[in-house]
């Protein structure tokens, strides 16, 4: 091959690179190893975790443990999906684009919104992205946070807009929803952004403040962590959110430690020139068979670089094939059925909780986490339960330490949790109190 | 060969013409409704329990009505993904040349790897005490990372190559700011042949981005550059090798230059896998540079992601990392997740929640570990031979804009050999499809006309790209030749004949929605 292209040998091939950079010896790193032995190393780093199906498991917080239907990993595996790229070449990507349209029809659906795009990295980065295009939209430049955001979300928010110069205004955590948001939107208000359920565990009600902030010019950006409380409470879209961002990890995607996960979007049709990130549409092709394209590209970095809508390049093609799937075995019927039992576990968790001397439940409504007051530090108590083998939720204090609430845990039940989970966790917090 | 009556079968007997079918199908090529034309509101594939009757605490905010979804049973749920992902093209399809996009082979105990519970089942909020695994494994990502580039800092967390753009101008942005200097240093160097993702980045958060322009050899030179450096100058972006697929002869001297002129260099490590184990990113100067390990380090696209985008910091930005990271205590790892824990470190904030994308760090670290320091130095030259061996072989039929330089990983041709023949670079593409060949990068860079960029990677046997040369040579030959028709309707047999891109921007339908009665739709 050398003596086809004529040179030498490989290193003429490198010869742009100035001398005296081109590395003489390899790099101080290991030599190549067998498949066995990388699985031996990588098989004892993963022994030192405890996985959640081997604990009952009550963590949640923007993350959650779900089950997976086999159906969904084995076909999120298929090389023709998991080797494929962004479909730009359509004719043979037709595959990949006709789930992207499906997915976003669930989407819409989903939140109650007229259009979402083909997903963000995840829900947090989807919320920052919602803040920016809320600011396109009404030309003004300051955010409103409500106090039950996830802090991270609210981190990424304030991260992006201190770099930005632009302005955020952030309402003290609020463990009883019980915040005056509409009191701090005013004129310069681009935007409020509230998650629902909140990061406490509670259902609020959107209406008035969508009403609140439409009649100032400003938008509502929904937020919410938890897909599958859709399939029981109301729709952000009914309740009057113009953008609904959100992490749909829920659906179809392990916990992988955080990522990757799939950020939901969707917004009222009149601002989808506005949105970012990629969106896939119908058309037909040469012979006028129906087919699909990504398409409004005109809004994106490839096209318009400075100009561009967002610096987004890629979505999470693979995690909202998980989501599709998963929400295609489960359906309207099924959908609605999970978000059954996950509230009836929370319900019956939050029951056998409060039986509990010395704790108390904040809320008066949630899905499937509720906010539980222990006396002493939440991060001590969450430490000794996990000394028991039971992980029973996320001290508040670990997501925002300066808020001063350092006696919350917030506390999750799914569908995998079991009456003998509930019964561990009741008696795991009696003995560690 | 007998078929199923015994009798045998020839050739001959299957001469007809082909004739459409009542179904549409072509054998395997079987057409799929969407989800919504043939799922049911009431259909679930799911076997759940109903639960016991129960008193809902959801403070009056039930949903009302139907949501509008539909399920299907989990054999149908299977034979309609399966149809589709039969009408997509993957690395493990055929040669995928996308030049910048880096389709290398996808190994499956990567994806086995991930799927151990104890990395894809556990919560990035549980107790660190019981993810000390999971921790000490993106620490020792983070020092692969780290010695493959020449730095001394990596912030993990960023979700894809653009995201860890925009971490590492956050970093520039917030050292400039740490010196003063926020006011004044607001101008972004980016050259005309960047990725469109870094202009973009830099406008994101404010900055105001100036083109560099690209010299007659691909290159970027010094004195364009500097002839642009000022007071206001906060960094550069710069893809190394660039976009052309050329490493820039010039860059330790365009990041002795930006230094000198008190701001920082940007590295855009998109093709990173030329030069993994044959040179720093460090040792050439560079201040911060973003890695896909869905590009370098084999970790699949998926159809357009999940990516990965850890970010490597100089010495300079080390201190301006993001949230979070992680602190090595002897054997004990702990998660840095807020300021005040951060120490000396003047983070700037989160540019995601949680950690970042665990399931690509294990993948890339199985990658990287099955290579090792020696394998992955050679598969970057096998890369880059591949590039040049395709090149070698094209170059007196299609044209080089930049011959004076050798590939890298990719190989760079212009359309001006199609002058005069009809034939456009997406309608070669688009022959090249017909011929079971993906398209490589086309119209891109923009620093050349009609840009094709070709990128094999290493994955590719010496037969498989003597076939894909010789495929090109007649494809070429034939346009040349004035056989217009093969290129100008071509794809004739994919799953769909070339679609209307136009018309789905001019009236975008995203979303299904039910069909309306007839009488509703004649109002």
């Amino acid at each position: 091959m050398l003596a086809r292209i004529g040179v030498k040998d490989i290193d003429a091939l490198f010869a742009d690179i100035p001398a005296d950079k081109l590395l003489k010896a390899p790099v101080d790193l290991p030599r190549r190893k067998g498949e066995l032995e990388v699985e031996r190393q990588l098989g004892r780093l993963a022994a030192k975790n405890v996985p959640a199906s081997s604990v009952p498991f009550f963590v949640g917080a923007g993350a959650y443990k779900h089950h997976v239907p086999a159906t969904v990993d084995h076909l999120i595996q298929r090389s023709e999906f998991l080797t494929s790229y962004t479909p730009y070449q359509p004719e043979i990507a037709q595959g990949t684009l006709q789930y992207l349209f499906e997915f976003q029809t669930q989407v819409a659906l989903l939140t109650g919104m007229e259009v979402a795009n083909a997903s963000m990295y995840d829900g947090s980065t989807g919320t920052g992205e919602a803040v920016l295009m809320a600011h396109r939209i009404t030309k003004r430049r300051k955010a409103v946070l409500s106090g039950g955001l996830h802090p991270h979300y609210a981190d990424v928010v304030r991260t992006l807009s201190h770099m930005a110069s632009d302005s955020v205004v952030s309402a003290p955590a609020s463990p009883l929803a019980d915040e005056d948001l509409i009191a701090l939107i005013d004129g310069e208000t681009s935007c409020v952004v509230v998650q629902n359920p909140d990061v406490f565990g509670n259902i609020r009600d959107l209406r008035p403040i969508a009403a609140a902030a439409q009649a100032k010019g400003a938008l509502l950006i929904a937020v919410f962590t938890e897909a599958v409380s859709l399939g029981l409470i109301e729709s952000p879209g009914a309740m009057g959110a113009d953008i609904v961002v959100g992490e749909g990890q829920s659906i179809g995607n392990a916990l992988n430690f955080g990522g990757p996960y799939v950020g939901l979007f969707a917004a009222k049709q009149k601002y989808v020139r506005q949105m970012p990130g990629r969106l896939c549409g119908e058309t037909v092709d040469a012979e006028g068979q129906r087919g699909f394209v990504l398409t409004l590209s005109t809004r994106e970095q490839h096209i318009r670089r400075d100009k561009a809508t967002s610096n987004i390049c890629t979505n999470s093609g693979l995690c909202c094939l998980a989501f599709t799937i998963h929400m295609t075995l489960l359906g309207e019927a099924g959908l609605k059925r999970l978000a059954r039992i996950n509230h009836a576990n929370a319900v019956k968790l939050a029951d056998a909780l409060a039986g509990v001397k010395g704790v108390s439940i904040l809320n008066k409504a949630f899905f499937n986490e509720f906010t539980l007051r222990v006396p002493g530090k939440a991060a001590d108590v969450v430490e000794k339960l996990a000394g028991k083998g039971v992980l029973g939720g996320v001290p508040y204090s670990r997501l925002a330490p300066e808020a001063g609430l350092d006696d919350l845990i917030l506390v999750a039940s799914t569908e995998v949790n079991s009456d003998d989970d509930r019964a561990a966790f009741v008696a795991a917090l009696k003995e560690v109190l | 060969m007998l078929n199923n009556q015994g009798r045998p079968t020839a050739a001959g007997e299957a001469t007809g013409s082909a004739h459409p079918t009542f179904t549409g199908n072509q054998a395997l090529q079987i057409e799929e409704a969407l989800l919504f034309e043939i799922g049911r509101a009431d259909c679930t594939g799911v076997d759940l329990d109903e639960p016991a009757s129960f008193t809902p605490r959801l403070g009056g905010l039930e949903r009302r009505g139907d949501i509008g979804l539909v399920g299907l049973s989990e054999p149908e749920t299977m034979r309609h993904f399966v149809r589709l992902s039969q009408k997509n093209y993957g690395i493990d399809t055929g040669l995928f040349p996308l030049g910048s996009c880096t389709m290398k082979h996808n190994p499956r105990l990567n994806e086995k790897m991930a799927r151990l519970p104890g990395f894809a089942d556990i919560h990035p909020l549980q107790p660190q005490s019981t993810v000390q695994g999971a921790l000490e494994l993106i620490d020792q990502l983070a020092h692969w990372l780290m010695v493959l580039t020449g730095t001394s800092a990596v912030a993990m967390s960023p979700k894809a190559g653009a995201h860890g753009e925009l971490a590492g101008m956050m970093a520039i942005k917030a050292a400039i700011d740490a010196k003063g200097e926020g006011a004044i240093r607001n101008v972004v160097l980016v050259p005309e042949s960047a990725h469109g993702t870094n202009p973009a980045t830099a406008a994101l958060i404010g900055f105001v981005v100036k083109p560099v322009p690209a010299r007659a050899d691909g290159t970027v030179h010094v004195e364009d550059v500097q002839a642009l450096l000022g007071p206001d100058v906060a960094a550069i972006m710069l893809t190394n090798p660039n976009t052309c697929g050329i490493f820039e002869p010039q860059i330790v001297e365009i990041a002795r230059a930006m230094h000198d002129a008190g701001a920082y260099f940007y590295c855009d490590g998109a093709n990173f896998n030329a030069i993994v184990g044959k040179a720093r990113p460090g040792d050439l100067g560079i201040d911060a540079m973003h890695i896909n390990l869905h590009k370098t380090f084999s970790t699949p696209h998926g159809g357009g992601g999940p990516g990965a985008g850890p970010v490597v910091l100089s010495d300079r930005l080390a201190r301006f990392a993001p949230l979070p990271f992680i602190r090595r205590d002897g054997s004990h790892y702990a998660l840095v997740e807020t300021a005040d824990q951060a120490g000396d470190v003047q983070a700037f904030g989160r540019v995601t929640a949680f950690h970042g994308q665990m399931g690509m760090y294990v993948r890339a670290l199985a990658y990287m570990l099955s290579h090792g320091s020696d394998g992955m130095k050679q598969a970057s030259e096998d890369a880059v031979l591949n590039a040049n061996y395709i090149r070698a072989g094209l170059e007196d039929l299609m044209s080089l804009p930049f011959p004076d330089h050798p590939s890298m990983h990719e190989a760079l041709f212009d359309d001006s050999w199609l002058k005069d023949t009809g034939v456009t670079t997406l309608d070669f593409a688009k022959a090249m499809i017909d011929e079971g060949y993906h398209p490589m990068t086309m119209y891109f860079p923009l620093v050349v006309h009609g840009a094709m960029l070709i990128e094999p990677t290493e994955s590719e046997s010496r037969a498989s790209l003597d076939l894909f040369i010789m495929t090109l040579r007649d494809l070429a030959l034939r346009a040349k030749r004035g056989e217009t028709e093969r290129f100008s309707a071509a794809p004739y047999h994919a799953p769909r004949r070339r679609l209307d891109e136009t018309r789905a921007a001019r009236n975008p339908i995203l979303r299904w929605t039910p069909p309306q009665p007839i009488q509703q739709a004649a109002e």
